[in-house]
């Protein structure tokens, strides 16, 4: 095939998906950061003249502490999510391939049911007239008046048990891979089992984990849906500030300024993993596989 | 050297933890106390109320008309990336592969809010065809991958062997390339479809007043409407849930 026909096919192929993402991805995208230097006009809509004022009313009181709660249960809940899911991970990888598929299965059955459900359900289980708070009452580890719901805890508990599977998943897949010989060389070397774990079996699933933290952490920055339902309004996010601003004040400047910062946030560990996926891609290119 | 029984606890403590508010919510939904932790009998009043509510027929339409038509888009569009992907290794394909990894890592508020603007500042009505558009834009990402992964098994040679024995492009792609990819297509357009029925976030900012989807409808029910109801909802979703899968590992057991 002549290279210019190669490269019209090339182009036939590429330009209705590309165009696609172009035209409802990358420009909406930058729309959002552009439209976060425009003022606001008073009907709702976007003014005409640049400005940097939405930036400056970033620092006004309420901000600073909705974007610190973010990060900080984004953190928290990624961590508690890898540290659950190594030894779960090397659980499973250890069974028999029968066992591993059923509880596989298991993991990810309620993951089928509808997102919104799955949290509806958390909040009927802590609600304050629900059977857990009465057990928790009369096993005296709760009072009567205190509250389950509609705190951060329970935007983290929640978070945890959204993003916890898409934790779990790939760090198995790194653990099944892994070569137990390696463990039990490092206890005929002398090594102590806590030691072998953390010096021979992390550094063996790497890949897996941090495939794990990037799956958990990003999404877990864009909460929205968790916390307006679990959460009260001590317990808000970047993304119900942001859903406020469109909706509740429509003050689309805001909402963009806000999305604009998320975006940055996101980006990051984004561009990381890309980077090393690229480098991967080219090494086993390079190798000819 | 005994193997740590520690591993077996945290594997148990999540399954009890991924499956607890599940059974909570099954047995809320035949109590016949409003919220109650005790017990005041068994009853299927939630449920009757359930199906005399008009407006859900309406969102459970509106559902499945956006679910058909982006996955029928998507899969087009996503399989057409996935053929470019595997074909060449170009710097063009870098940046093809970046395009369709990125919608996979933004999250959901992020596309629902830069979709709403863009709509907004192009004066389109919201409504059906914007959150059509929308789900088209995030199903092509998981269309692509999915594809590609049976893209990898494909031997590139026989195409080009029946090209070489006079087929036309049209027919290789027919007969060989589109029945060894089916696989990959049918399994990335039931996520696409998946993920279209289950999304709210993107679509709660590009819809308009009359395109509510079910995830719309459950939600506006878990602002205003009776939790019991949505109990009871929330258990038949659970129900087809079980059985789409029930029957999806049958089919699949067949074919083998």
């Amino acid at each position: 095939m002549s290279g210019i026909k190669k490269k019209r096919n090339e182009m036939l192929l590429t330009i209705p998906s590309a165009g696609w993402l172009i035209l409802f991805f990358i420009i909406p995208t930058v729309l959002v950061v552009a439209m976060a230097f425009r003022n606001a006009d008073p009907y709702g809509g976007i003014g005409d003249s640049w400005t940097l004022n939405t930036f400056r009313d970033l620092g006004n009181p309420d901000y600073p502490s909705i974007i610190w709660r973010t990060f900080w249960l984004s953190l928290v809940s990624t961590a508690v999510c890898i540290v659950t899911a190594i030894p779960a991970g090397y659980y499973i990888s250890r069974l028999t391939r029968r066992y591993q598929n059923i509880i596989l299965l298991l993991v990810i059955v309620p993951f089928w049911i509808n997102f919104l459900i799955r949290i509806f359900a958390w909040k009927v289980f802590l609600h304050p007239e629900g059977l857990f708070k009465q057990i928790l009452v009369m096993l005296h580890i709760s009072s009567p008046e205190s509250l389950l719901l509609y705190r951060t805890e329970a935007v983290l508990i929640v978070i945890i048990y959204s993003y916890l599977p898409f934790a779990l998943l790939p760090i198995y897949a790194a653990a099944e891979k892994f070569d137990y010989h390696l463990l039990e060389a490092a206890y005929d070397l002398g090594a102590s089992r806590l030691q072998a774990f953390v010096r021979v079996f992390i550094p063996g699933i790497r890949q897996g984990l941090l495939t794990a933290v990037i799956v958990v952490f990003i999404p877990a920055l864009g909460s929205y849906v968790i916390p307006d339902i679990v959460g009260g309004p001590s317990a808000e996010m970047i993304g119900n500030k942001i859903a406020q601003r469109t909706f509740v004040d429509r003050n689309l400047p805001h909402a963009s300024a806000l999305s604009a910062l998320l975006i940055l946030a996101v980006l990051l560990p984004a561009a990381i993993g890309m980077t090393r996926r690229f480098f991967k891609e080219k090494n086993s290119a390079s190798l000819g596989i | 050297m005994k193997r740590s029984k520690f591993p077996l606890f945290v594997t148990a403590g999540i399954l009890v933890f991924f499956y607890l508010p599940i059974v909570i919510v099954i047995a809320q939904s035949f109590n016949a106390s409003r919220f109650g932790g005790a017990w005041k009998g068994f009853t299927l009043h939630w449920y009757s109320r359930l199906f005399a509510d008009r407006n859900i027929w309406h969102a459970i339409t509106n559902t499945l008309i956006i679910a058909a038509s982006s996955t029928a888009v998507s899969i087009v569009l996503g399989t057409l990336a996935a053929f470019a992907l595997y074909r060449y290794r170009t710097k063009l394909q870098i940046g093809h592969n970046m395009l369709i990894y990125l919608p996979l890592v933004i999250p959901d508020i992020l596309m629902g809010i830069s979709l709403l603007l863009f709509f907004v500042s192009l004066s389109m009505g919201l409504g059906l065809f914007t959150i059509f558009l929308a789900h088209v834009t995030f199903s092509i990402s998981y269309v692509a991958m999915v594809v590609l992964g049976r893209f990898q098994d494909f031997d590139y040679s026989i195409l080009e062997a029946a090209l070489d024995l006079g087929a036309s492009w049209l027919t290789a792609v027919r007969r060989i390339l589109i029945p060894f990819l089916m696989p990959g297509i049918a399994a990335g357009g039931l996520l696409a479809f998946t993920l279209s029925m289950d999304d709210f976030v993107i679509t709660f900012f590009v819809s308009g007043p009359d395109s509510t989807t079910l995830p719309l409808y459950i939600y506006s029910m878990m602002r205003h409407g009776s939790p019991s109801v949505i109990n009871a909802l929330s258990v038949i979703m659970i129900a087809l849930t079980f059985i789409i899968i029930f029957i999806s590992k049958k089919l699949l057991e067949v074919r083998k």
